[in-house]
């Protein structure tokens, strides 16, 4: 089978090129079943596409494969030989290496200690020789064109730039094999080519890649061959070009998708909120918030785009009364909100979906029933006086899950114990159940299966319709693209571009440029 | 329709905590110039006399004579500058420098005022601050070790008492060096105490130091007044000598301040150098470093994060015995209840406005060394301070370094969380 890539130039001396075969790895936790039975051959020179929904068991078998974990049954087949990992330091010996969807990288080294440590040249007394490393470091940076400094602070690098230092990690490990998991989550659209041109450079110098999306346009844009994942089962395989996205979506869901988010016409109201030169700032006291003015009108969804960490959580924090404004004002229906409370917004009719879920969204050890009731515990019909009404929050709390799709055996787990899609529309559920003006969801459906999504998006643009006026904060192109009515991009703190709908749609590439600060 | 464009240039601004900080400090150093001018200048005449030689020195130098009244006024009149400075534009750049130099001429001030129309060793002060900087440098070097593997040792307290006595009690029964020697070994032992517990059965860090506390003051405040009360002889280690340095022993003012102390004050020295070398020039200390500010990189790599968390949490218990045997083998030569009485915890404090280098560590421990050793020295020129003021003099130097100087250091990443390896 490794005939066709036999002519592939090995870029390296001494490369070698490996053909991985998983056989029947079952992998459980607990009662949980996170892999079963998985076959999946993986080879030099090609890159493979895992394709899954979160909690389809993509991440947990590459896990399996570099190390981490152990599987409970089945093997792994290295160039036809059976091995062992009991760590993995094994699994980076025999050639595998992991580029983690959060990088493992320490900030406050430089990527050369980065890159080097674990295998770190020595000289005597252990004595560190960090001249030898750079230069290391600065042979393997040339050899594939990598273009990284080795002496830069990884803190200092762009997001981009510290996933090439992970690259090189694992070039430096002399890998054959590398593993991305969800790689292109937290790039920017210019960076996610750039990575493209990294990950063809690699396959053709022979290396085996694995990939691992729930993105279908990436898979087609990148993968050689596409393995699919569903219920820690691989339910189906395919080729990019031949086997089509409806095709791939179904094995991947188990029912038909549909990928168009239904919108009623646009209607814009009066002026909603209004923001002028509002300035926040961060815990450091940096300005994260520079002078930001815009404005929502009811029956119309903004959305904010923007590379993460250019100031949109500090942004959202301020609009929902979590952080202070330090300069400007915020008026909604012409009244002044300017550092109101988060309960006083909410009386005003304010929904907020946070940014992290887990963070500020819910309380992880309360029941579903109680963190429905979390934004107006203290009101009627949930307490009188200062006396909970709990059957009241139980009777609601099941109305609302039902209505919210929120699928759970009993409103009494605790919340934690929900998967992310759930626990997206339980916080959806407590927010948008009550008679709402206004909504502002930052990263709505983050991390979540393509069914959730589909279902948030339509209750999204359902409030649209009514009226509210929405603010959506998401890194997620296409999400924004898909919902909104007109577009704002962030870059460092201050709003540099704005697209309205129905004038003209801006291409991805031109909001992409934007979110990287080169404004056109 | 193009982007439209929205974006505009705005200067850097400062941040206005920065600035309501350079103020308060303005107004600090104004506050202190007026104390300065009204009791120390005031009311003072005479001269200071400050002696910088020893009877006997080989080239004895001649006595500091300062008149204080005018020396007062100067200071007043320095402290004044540099509160108003901090109103001006440009403020912020300087506040840390020109806080850090009015708080040392307050100092000096006090000591003029103080010594005014007597005389003072100035030598033998500055030779007791390193003497009594010894247990605070070590504690705060065994917090550096082990908060670069991200373990906060609260327990330094603990491992210092433990020290202590068991650098009594074995150096009465086998002579100073083996007291040392044991020391160290129980230092190390309840390192290994507080990594077993921290570590494998993730107690949290800092119920677990405390406990280790108590359980050490317990023990210690039992053995000491139940058997050590009744066997006198098991509370009479020998003290080590101070060791004269050849030739730099004998340079006046540097070699008495410097160069005539016993193992224990070069003993710090060493250690201080040999963990930055550690720290920062090996693999080791690299991998460890690794292990404090992101442990699932590091376990990513195959680096055992336990393992390194075990081996510098007992390296800092050792570090921490030999600070305690200190108290007994290097200065009164016999336990008493408590006798450490804090200082693991100003080695706490040291270790943090060092900012988690052992070098840094040391200087910080010398400035506690400073207030601590003044406040022994003053009670020999009776000022009308009252002698409980005076000793708190260390614990205020703490308060005051670490709240108002030191800003934001930043701790080690993982500092104070365990790691779960993910199975």
């Amino acid at each position: 089978m490794a005939a066709p890539f036999q002519e592939v130039q090995s870029v390296r001396q001494g490369a070698r090129s490996l053909d991985i075969e998983l056989r029947a790895i079952t992998k459980r936790f607990g009662d949980l079943v996170a892999n079963s039975n998985v076959n999946l051959s993986i080879r030099g020179g090609e890159i493979l596409g895992l394709l899954g929904e979160n909690g389809a068991g993509k991440s947990t078998l590459m896990n399996v494969l570099s190390g981490f974990y152990r599987p409970n049954e089945g093997q792994i087949l290295i160039d036809g030989k059976q091995v062992q990992f009991s760590g993995p330091g094994d699994a980076i010996r025999a050639g595998i290496g992991m580029v983690h969807q959060h990088f493992m990288l320490v900030p406050v080294f430089t990527v050369a200690e980065n890159v080097v440590l674990g295998v770190e040249p020595t000289g005597p007394v252990d004595y560190l020789d960090m001249k030898k490393a750079r230069e290391q470091v600065r042979t393997i940076n040339d050899e594939y064109g990598l273009e990284v400094d080795p002496d830069a602070l990884i803190e200092d690098l762009p997001v981009g730039i510290q996933q090439r230092v992970e690259i090189l990690k694992v070039l430096f490990r002399s890998a054959e094999v590398l593993v991305f998991d969800e790689p292109t989550a937290v790039l920017t659209p210019q960076e996610v080519t750039e990575f493209y041109k990294i990950v063809r450079m690699l396959r053709d110098a022979g290396k085996a890649l694995v990939f691992i999306t729930h993105k279908l346009h990436e898979i087609h844009e990148v993968a050689d061959r596409i393995s699919v994942l569903r219920g820690g089962k691989i339910v189906g395989e395919g080729f990019p070009g031949k086997t089509s996205d409806k095709e791939l979506a179904e094995m991947m869901v188990g029912r038909p998708v549909t990928f168009n988010v239904a919108k009623g016409d646009f209607k814009p109201g009066a002026t909603l909120l209004e923001v002028k030169n509002m300035t926040v700032l961060r815990d450091d006291d940096s300005v994260a918030v520079d002078d930001v003015s815009f404005s929502v009108r009811s029956g119309e969804i903004v959305g904010i785009a923007g590379v993460q960490g250019n100031g949109q959580t500090q942004l959202e924090e301020a609009l929902s009364g979590l952080r202070r404004v330090t300069s400007g004002t915020v008026k909604f229906d012409g009244a002044d909100i300017t550092n109101s409370s988060a309960r006083a917004l909410h009386r005003m009719g304010f929904a907020h979906v946070p940014e992290d879920r887990q963070h500020s969204g819910m309380v992880s050890d309360f029941s579903i029933a109680e963190n429905m009731a979390l934004n107006t515990y203290y009101a009627e019909p949930f307490s009188h006086g200062i006396v909970m009404d709990w059957k009241t929050v139980r009777e609601t709390s099941a109305r609302n899950a039902a209505a919210f799709d929120v699928r759970t055996s009993s409103i009494y787990k605790p919340a934690g114990e929900l998967s992310g899609g759930n626990q997206q529309k339980m916080i959806i559920a407590r927010e948008m159940s009550r008679n709402t003006r206004f909504l502002l969801a930052s990263q709505p459906t983050r991390g979540l299966d393509v069914g959730s999504i589909e279902y948030i998006h339509k209750r999204i643009v359902a409030a649209r319709d009514e009226g509210d006026g929405v603010i959506i904060i998401s890194s997620e192109l296409d999400e924004i693209l898909a919902l909104s009515d007109r577009i704002l991009v962030m870059f460092k703190g201050r709003i540099v571009a704005e697209f309205a709908d129905g004038v003209r749609q801006p291409s991805k590439n031109e909001i992409g440029l934007a979110m990287a600060g080169a404004v056109a | 329709m193009a982007a439209t464009q929205v974006s505009k240039v705005s200067k850097p601004a400062i941040s206005p905590t920065r600035l309501r900080q350079t103020r308060l400090i303005g107004v600090i150093l104004l506050i202190l110039s007026v104390f300065v001018a009204v009791f120390f200048a005031w009311p003072v005449s005479g001269d200071a006399s400050f002696r910088l030689a020893y009877p006997g020195d080989a080239f004895p130098l001649p006595n500091l004579i300062v008149p204080a009244a005018p020396y007062a006024w100067v200071v007043a009149a320095l402290l004044a500058f540099f509160g108003v400075r901090q109103f001006l534009p440009g403020a912020t750049r300087w506040t840390g420098l020109l806080f850090g130099l009015g708080l040392l001429l307050l100092v000096t001030a006090f000591l003029t005022w103080a010594t005014a129309g007597k005389s003072f060793s100035l030598t033998g002060m500055l030779q007791a601050t390193i003497i009594r900087s010894v247990p605070i440098a070590l504690g705060g070097l065994a917090g550096v070790l082990c908060e670069r593997v991200a373990v906060v040792n609260i327990a330094i307290e603990g491992m210092l008492l433990a020290g202590a006595f068991t650098g009594a009690v074995i150096g009465s029964l086998f002579g100073g060096t083996v007291g040392v020697l044991a020391a160290m070994l129980v230092g190390g032992a309840f390192g290994l105490l507080l990594a077993a517990l921290v570590v494998t059965y993730r107690v949290d860090q800092i119920i677990a130091g405390v406990a280790i506390n108590l359980l050490v003051l317990g023990l210690t405040s039992y053995m000491s007044s139940q058997v050590l009360t009744h066997h006198r002889e098991l509370n009479n280690a020998p003290i080590f000598k101070a060791i004269d340095i050849p030739i730099l022993s004998d340079l006046p003012l540097i070699g008495p301040i410097f160069f005539q102390h016993n193992i224990f004050v070069y003993g710090a020295l060493i250690m201080v150098a040999i963990a930055t070398y550690y720290l920062f020039h090996t693999r080791s200390g690299l991998r460890a470093r690794a292990v404090g500010e992101h442990p699932e990189a590091a376990d990513t790599l195959g680096i055992d994060v336990y393992r390194l968390r075990y081996i510098n949490v007992t390296l800092g218990g050792m570090v921490a015995g030999f600070g305690g045997a200190w108290f007994t083998l290097g200065s009164v030569g016999r336990f008493d209840e408590n006798m450490t009485n804090g200082r693991g915890f100003i080695g706490l404090a040291a270790m943090i406005f060092g900012r988690w280098h052992p070098v840094g560590a040391l200087l910080a421990a010398l400035v506690f060394g400073f207030a601590d050793s003044l406040q022994q020295k003053l009670a020999i020129l009776q000022t009308p301070i009252p002698a409980e003021f005076l000793a708190m003099a260390p614990y205020i130097a703490t308060i005051v370094l670490v709240a108002g100087l030191i800003g934001r250091a930043r701790p080690p990443a993982a500092d104070g969380k365990p790691y779960i390896k993910g199975h």
